[in-house]
């Protein structure tokens, strides 16, 4: 520990008659000034000049730095969300249009199912919460499953340099926000056209929007991790992404749930969030309490659980990959 | 035979108040599965029979020794003698499982082929994103980016995916990217296998320019011959131990002798 204790010192106390070396002083100059190599840079992961690796004891890195420097390599996921992006033509106008018309033609799927299964009783409106509910099931669906398959997937990089892993989760929750916003963008027009009143209650689902983010966040990172120890996690979500679609509210209306079970609504994060989305965006309904609560609820312990989860693991991630 | 803390006591005393890497008493033990893809349904079907897939794997014990500032350091060694883990434990990849190390200055790693790389994406792409991951931000990055595609000669495939590249080019690119993040040191592992002649010469020179400048370089290598004639330094590592550290000439003959002999039949006294 005597090393540390040293370190602790600025430089100049250390050894007054010495320079460090010059080519490292140099950058501690240009990037940061040389004053500031005391033991709060020294005791900085992923920093750019000066590093101490140790066992860590509870697996966690320390908080401040990661998030700090989290937020300063922020261009790297934003840079390779666009990147995927442009590989997969998703910024071609038939890109564009496919992400739209995809849940579009998946609307009108379920709306004839369920006409069907209602014996012919659904209106307009009914159309619109589909929409509406599809449109924001898909963009959950979609972070959640690229989020999943974000840290394999970018394995190569991840062997090669030394960063906080949780910019490929996020990475891929960015890409799916922009995937979904040319679908927002449509879903108004259709409101429109299928006779739909505008109501300033409209703005309020962005308070569920927000939420489904944060969740989706949460449950990215999570399966993320999941991803690395067990390969087939992808190809069992799909199926998990199916069921849960029917078990929240985008088929059926949040009141239409059966009396007795009605108590357990509560435990599908996406009722209060998708329910709340859909009775503020299509009818301008302010939901009750329980809904904005449990949006809110569901959506940090996602992203505390989800989090904690993935970033005790990541240190791991280059030995499992 | 010269003990490590000899050698670092008398050819590096004066060098710097800080050695550019200090690695003291690193151990690194890590679990590993040994399926190739590890899946849930695999596990199940162990778990029914009491099985367990994970591997504990020592790839390093004990290991302690400081490298100065300006010095090219070769390390050489079997296959899994850990050098790979060496490399990644002082690029901050993977930690230690035991013991402190300390970096200072800025670090460049092109670690085994063809990895750090999409190859869905373009060159391009790959070089921003691999700029970005390491820290720099987008204006440093534009900054190198022409000096890295002139570097790398690729000339129109920068702008393909990678997937179209050959695996020369592949290094290329990977070295170019690696050399030009302006490291204090830089981490290569094996990665000047698969470029031409004339790359390698031209790599080689690269590297010498950086050394030339103060830099502190870690060439892992099974090419003895290049170790012989970049390094001023070198280490022998063998299942995860220091066997010797000191002159190139020295540790190679060392190591080419270990290989003649056996080691059942290899002791250190005999050298």
């Amino acid at each position: 520990m005597w090393v540390l204790a040293a370190f602790r010192l600025p430089l100049t106390r250390l050894r007054p008659g010495r320079m460090a070396p010059a080519r490292s002083d140099g950058y501690a100059r240009t990037r940061k000034g040389p004053t500031r190599m005391t033991a709060t840079r020294l005791d900085e992961d992923f920093t750019s000049s000066v590093h101490v690796y140790e066992p860590h004891r509870a697996g966690l890195p320390r908080f401040a730095p990661y998030f700090k420097e989290l937020w300063r390599r922020r261009q790297f996921a934003s840079e390779l969300s666009r990147a995927t992006m442009h590989s997969a033509n998703t910024d071609t106008v038939f890109g564009q249009l496919w992400l739209i018309l995809n849940p579009l033609l998946l609307a009108a799927v379920y709306f004839v199912l369920v006409t069907i299964l209602r014996s012919g009783s659904s209106g307009p409106e009914f159309f619109v919460h589909l929409v509406a509910g599809l449109f924001a099931y898909y963009y959950f669906s979609g972070a959640m499953q690229a989020g999943a398959s974000s840290v394999v997937g970018g394995g190569r990089l991840l062997l090669n340099t030394s960063f906080p892993r949780m910019l490929l989760p996020l990475s891929a929750v960015r890409t799916a926000f922009f995937r979904f916003l040319p679908t927002l963008i449509v879903y108004f027009p259709i409101h429109l056209i299928m006779g739909q009143t505008v109501h300033w209650e409209m703005f309020a689902a962005l308070y569920f929007l927000a939420a489904l983010t944060v969740f989706a966040t949460g449950m990215a990172m999570f399966f993320a991790t999941l991803q690395v120890y067990f390969r087939d996690t992808t190809t069992f979500l799909p199926y998990f992404v199916r069921i849960w679609l029917y078990l929240s509210p985008v088929l059926w209306y949040p009141e239409d749930v059966p009396e007795r079970f009605q108590s357990l609504m509560v435990l599908n994060p996406l009722y209060s969030m998708l329910g709340g989305w859909g009775d503020l965006l299509v009818r301008g309904d302010v939901p009750q309490l329980s809904l904005w609560v449990g949006a809110a609820v569901w959506a940090v312990l996602a992203l505390v659980v989800g989090g904690l989860f993935f970033m005790s693991r990541e240190r791991e991630f280059a030995v499992r990959l | 035979m010269q003990s490590v803390s000899e050698a670092s006591a008398v050819t590096h005393a004066d060098a710097a108040v800080y050695p550019a890497v200090r690695v003291h008493d690193v151990s690194v033990t890590y679990r590993t599965t040994f399926e190739r893809t590890p899946t849930f349904k695999n596990a199940l079907v162990r778990l029914g029979r009491g099985e367990r897939a994970i591997k504990e794997v020592h790839a390093l014990q004990d290991v302690s020794f400081e490298v100065p500032h300006g010095a090219t350091i070769g390390i050489i060694g079997a296959n899994g003698a850990g050098k790979s883990t060496l490399m990644r434990t002082i690029a901050g990849i993977l930690p230690p499982t035991k013991g402190r190390i300390e970096v200072h200055g800025r670090v460049s790693t092109l670690l085994a082929l063809g990895v750090g790389f999409n190859s869905a994406l373009s060159g391009r792409e790959n070089v921003v994103l691999g700029g970005l991951a390491a820290g720099l931000n987008r204006k440093e990055v534009k900054e190198r980016y022409e000096e890295i595609a002139a570097f790398a000669e690729l000339g129109e495939f920068m702008d393909l995916p990678m997937r179209t590249y050959s695996s020369g080019m592949f290094s290329r690119l990977a070295f170019a990217v690696a050399v030009h993040m302006d490291p204090d040191i830089l981490l290569i592992d094996e990665a000047l296998s698969a470029g031409d002649a004339k790359f390698k010469q031209k790599a080689a020179a690269k590297m010498k320019e950086l050394v030339g400048q103060a830099g502190t370089m870690f060439l892992v290598s099974h090419a003895l011959g290049s170790v012989k004639e970049m390094c001023n330094d070198a280490l022998w590592l063998h299942k995860g131990k220091i066997m010797v550290r000191g002159k190139p000439d020295d540790v190679i003959a060392a190591y080419n002798k270990f290989l003649k002999v056996g080691e059942d039949a290899f002791t250190l006294e005999d050298l």
